[in-house]
């Protein structure tokens, strides 16, 4: 296949930007995270519909058991992470800010496994429908923070020749080193995972794409590839490299269209911990009931590289790492480019939970709403990795003329944070943005429901 | 938003009790390190060799023109925002640059009022009527030098040639060719326009990148601009487009025309208008292809005015015409956003 880019050559995409990437802990082993008492398992952790109980309350559960599942297609089920007795379906905060319908564990102690957890078998003797199947009853989602049910993404529609696999370890976000410690310690688990994909879509070719700034991860998936037979891509050390458009760009060299889905340009992109987690699946039986995360920043006092169970709380987890120091500014779920503040730290760890990052006051961007004077000096526009114009969206957003986003592309958005973080007067143009896909969309729908009107008139 | 109280203990909480409240806020949590003021501080700091040098050259004459310059600036900008019940933002020393500039435009030996009341129209038809930083589509220095030369040209154009340090500095052989003729060796060329002349005045280039004494306070050295500019290329402040697309199309044009390219380079507010004004973010477009075509219409006006008009220098009203392009430009030149094909839809 001629498409891919040389993959000795540097890569280059255009904008994005260079934040302190503090990759304290990218040393540090994973290790088991804390042994929670008590888990709260929301029963949306993904993108699509929320799931149903399959438990009641006093019902016994055991690590694997699925707990809530949906009809839906784009959806995936949620399994207990720990054995013990259910004590509540409970509205409960929720990592996006919400409250959502939660399943309250109190655990035993006794780690006892469900039966249904055992290998279904080989998956390279499976047909894609049967992996596919197997997957989302693994409850598997995108791991790198998008959380979209993983079945779903490996299910091309007819016509769609998927190529290439790229498996996404380049882990751009300032702090986290998850998935760099999971290339170096599950090299080979991953690559037996992407196997799997790479059967499960009928493609031929598998790229490990992996930042600069991970030399060991590179040579250790190097070894592998002369081994195993896959490549490795190199990327530039910039965020947002590892977002997934961006990175499409850098490795093939070929955009995704507006509104389309990588497998419109033959690619499938999965994060290494979906790749691992594929693996446990299939050769372990286990579904997707923890993962790995990395707690840093400056107000904890540990940086770690933790296992955690689904359904931990995060409070839990920091007072595993020493609990906080100084002064508390945020405490984020996911990087600090685009991770989400929570208010408070008793919510739970979901599938979706790439990283805990607790910054002290000082460290943090924080500041009342005030008035933000653009100087026009172009560095949004720069730096926007979608070569769209953040500064006049945020404008229009802020005077609330919706009309006026459609022509610049705001659906186009990826909300990736380059913008606001390059920005001198620190405009938040994030948040201008996401109000502005809204109220855009919002008019849409007043003008959709208008044109009904005047059609039944 | 509860994390700013002061005194509190983090220890004090026990696991279990309900938890303290964090800041939230949209994403990304953390910012680049450049603010508005730290732009503006490295402006001035890349200016100040150049206008050192020039205060040097000019005395005290040229200190006067500054300090009046940057006082009329300021105290314009606070007068204004306090008139209009706005929070005074002369910290953020915008108004300190814009006034910087204008002084750097002068010739030493003004009347102190006259570079006080160019700080003063910058600031106030420059800038404030607009609505303030960043609403203003004119350079703000540049509109208060154009009021000033359009009003008072005869001091702006003839009067530093009697000022005793520059003349100190002048050596005789230029002396003798300049003074007699015109203001500057850019004067010259725009009314003879004779090719020996403009081959004889390719040997001064070396006191223009040096030391040139009958330039504008900010004209003194071609060299110091460069460094200058050099600074805030590294600093990433200034896209290397707009003064290589400038002068590159003046050198161009002039050497087609049958002038020295050098010189048309180093000699006249070139440099400067290239370096420091034609980069001014407000007044520019959004987008590097944008900046390109801004940079490239300045260079042709400059050209064209400089030929083919009488006025001595084109710098100033070249890129006041292109600032007003700007608007333009922005809204046709546009980028070609990720995942398709043509460009955006015009907006």
């Amino acid at each position: 296949m001629g498409w891919v880019r040389n993959l000795q050559r540097e890569l280059f995409t255009k904008g994005g930007v260079h934040p302190p990437s503090n990759k304290i802990a990218a040393t540090v082993k994973i290790f088991p995270g804390p042994y929670p008492e008590t888990v709260i398992i929301p029963l949306s952790q993904h993108i699509g519909a929320p799931c149903e109980p399959l438990v009641e309350i006093h019902d016994r559960v055991l690590i694997g058991q699925k707990i809530g599942d949906s009809e839906a297609y784009v959806s995936a089920p949620v399994h207990s992470s720990v054995s013990g007795e259910v004590t509540g379906i409970i509205g409960y905060h929720h990592p996006t800010g919400t409250e959502v319908r939660s399943v309250q564990i109190l655990s035993d102690g006794m780690n006892e496994v469900h039966p249904s957890v055992e290998p279904p078998g080989d998956p390279m003797e499976m047909t894609p429908q049967q992996i596919r199947k197997h997957i989302r009853e693994g409850g598997i989602v995108g791991l790198g923070g998008a959380t979209f049910p993983t079945h779903v993404k490996l299910a091309p529609p007819e016509g769609k020749q998927i190529e290439l696999v790229i498996i996404n370890g380049a882990e751009c976000e300032p702090y986290l080193t998850g998935d760099h410690r999971m290339m170096v310690e599950r090299g080979e688990d991953i690559i037996v995972g992407a196997r799997v994909i790479e059967r499960a879509v009928g493609a031929e070719r598998i790229v490990v794409a992996i930042e600069r700034n991970k030399p060991d991860a590179i040579t250790l998936m190097r070894e592998l590839g002369a081994e195993h037979g896959f490549e490795v891509a190199v990327l530039p050390a910039r965020y947002p490299m590892g977002s997934e458009k961006t990175l499409i760009k850098g490795i093939t060299g070929k955009e995704v269209p507006s509104g389309g889905l990588p497998m419109d340009v033959g690619v499938v992109v999965d994060n290494v911990g979906t790749a691992a987690a594929i693996y446990d699946l299939f050769y372990e039986g286990m579904p997707l009931v923890d993962r790995v995360l990395t707690v840093a920043g400056d107000g904890v006092a540990g940086h770690a590289n933790l296992r955690i169970k689904v359904g931990t709380l995060v409070r839990d987890v920091i007072d595993f790492c020493g609990g906080l120091v100084g002064e508390p500014g945020k405490a984020i779920l996911g990087g600090p480019m685009m991770g989400l503040a929570q208010y408070t730290t008793s919510v739970p760890v979901i599938k979706g939970t790439s990283g805990i990052v607790v910054l002290r006051g000082e460290t943090v961007w924080h500041r009342e709403p005030a008035h933000f004077v653009c100087i026009r000096c172009g560095r949004c526009v720069r730096h926007c990795p979608m070569n769209l114009m953040p500064y006049l969206m945020g404008s229009y957003s802020d005077a609330g003329m919706w009309e006026e986003l459609g022509p610049l592309n705001i659906d186009d958005c990826v909300e990736c944070g380059c913008c606001a973080y390059t920005c001198p007067t620190k405009n938040p143009l994030v948040q201008l943005i996401k109000v502005g896909k809204e109220g855009l969309a919002r008019q849409q729908r007043k003008m959709e429901e208008l044109a009904e009107e005047w059609e039944e008139a | 938003m509860a994390g700013k109280k002061p005194g509190r203990e983090v220890e004090s909480v026990e696991p279990g009790e309900e938890p303290r409240l964090f800041h939230i806020g949209v994403s990304p949590h953390i910012r680049g390190k450049h603010t508005t003021t730290s732009i503006m501080r490295w402006v001035i700091a890349a200016l100040l060799p150049l206008t050192a040098y020039g205060v040097y050259i000019g005395g005290t004459d040229a200190l006067v023109v500054v300090l009046m310059s940057v006082v009329g600036a300021v105290a314009t900008e606070a007068v204004i925002q306090k008139l209009r019940h706005l929070p005074v933002s002369i910290g953020d020393l915008s108004a300190v640059v814009t006034g910087l500039l204008l002084a750097l435009t002068l010739p030493p030996g003004l009347p102190f009022w006259m570079p006080l009341l160019g700080g003063v129209v910058a600031i106030a038809l420059g800038k404030q009527v607009f609505g303030g930083l960043g609403h203003n589509i004119f350079n703000p220095a540049l509109v208060g030098r154009a009021v000033l030369f359009i009003s008072w040209s005869e001091y702006m154009t003839t009067s530093w040639l009697v000022n005793p340090q520059a003349a100190a500095v002048q050596t005789s052989a230029i002396k003798s060719i300049n003074a007699v003729t015109s203001a500057t060796p850019l004067a010259t060329m725009g009314n003879v326009r004779d090719g020996e002349l403009a081959l004889e005045a390719s040997r001064y280039c070396g006191s223009l990148l040096f030391g040139n004494p009958w330039g504008c306070i900010g004209e003194v050295s071609a060299l110091l601009i460069l460094a200058g500019l050099v600074v805030l290329l590294i600093k990433g402040l200034v896209y290397w487009g707009i003064p290589v697309g400038y002068v590159g199309t003046v050198v161009a044009l002039s050497w087609v025309l049958g002038m020295d390219p050098l010189f048309a380079a180093l000699s006249g507010g070139l440099l400067l208008g290239a370096c420091f004004m034609a980069t001014d973010y407000v007044t520019n477009p959004m987008t590097a292809r944008g900046k390109l075509v801004f940079a490239v219409g300045c260079g042709i006006i400059t050209v064209v005015l400089r030929f083919y008009s009488n006025l001595p220098e084109g710098v100033m009203f070249a890129i006041l015409v292109m600032n007003g392009f700007t608007p333009l430009i922005d809204r046709y030149i546009t980028p070609r956003p990720y995942g398709h094909k043509g460009l955006v839809k015009k907006v």
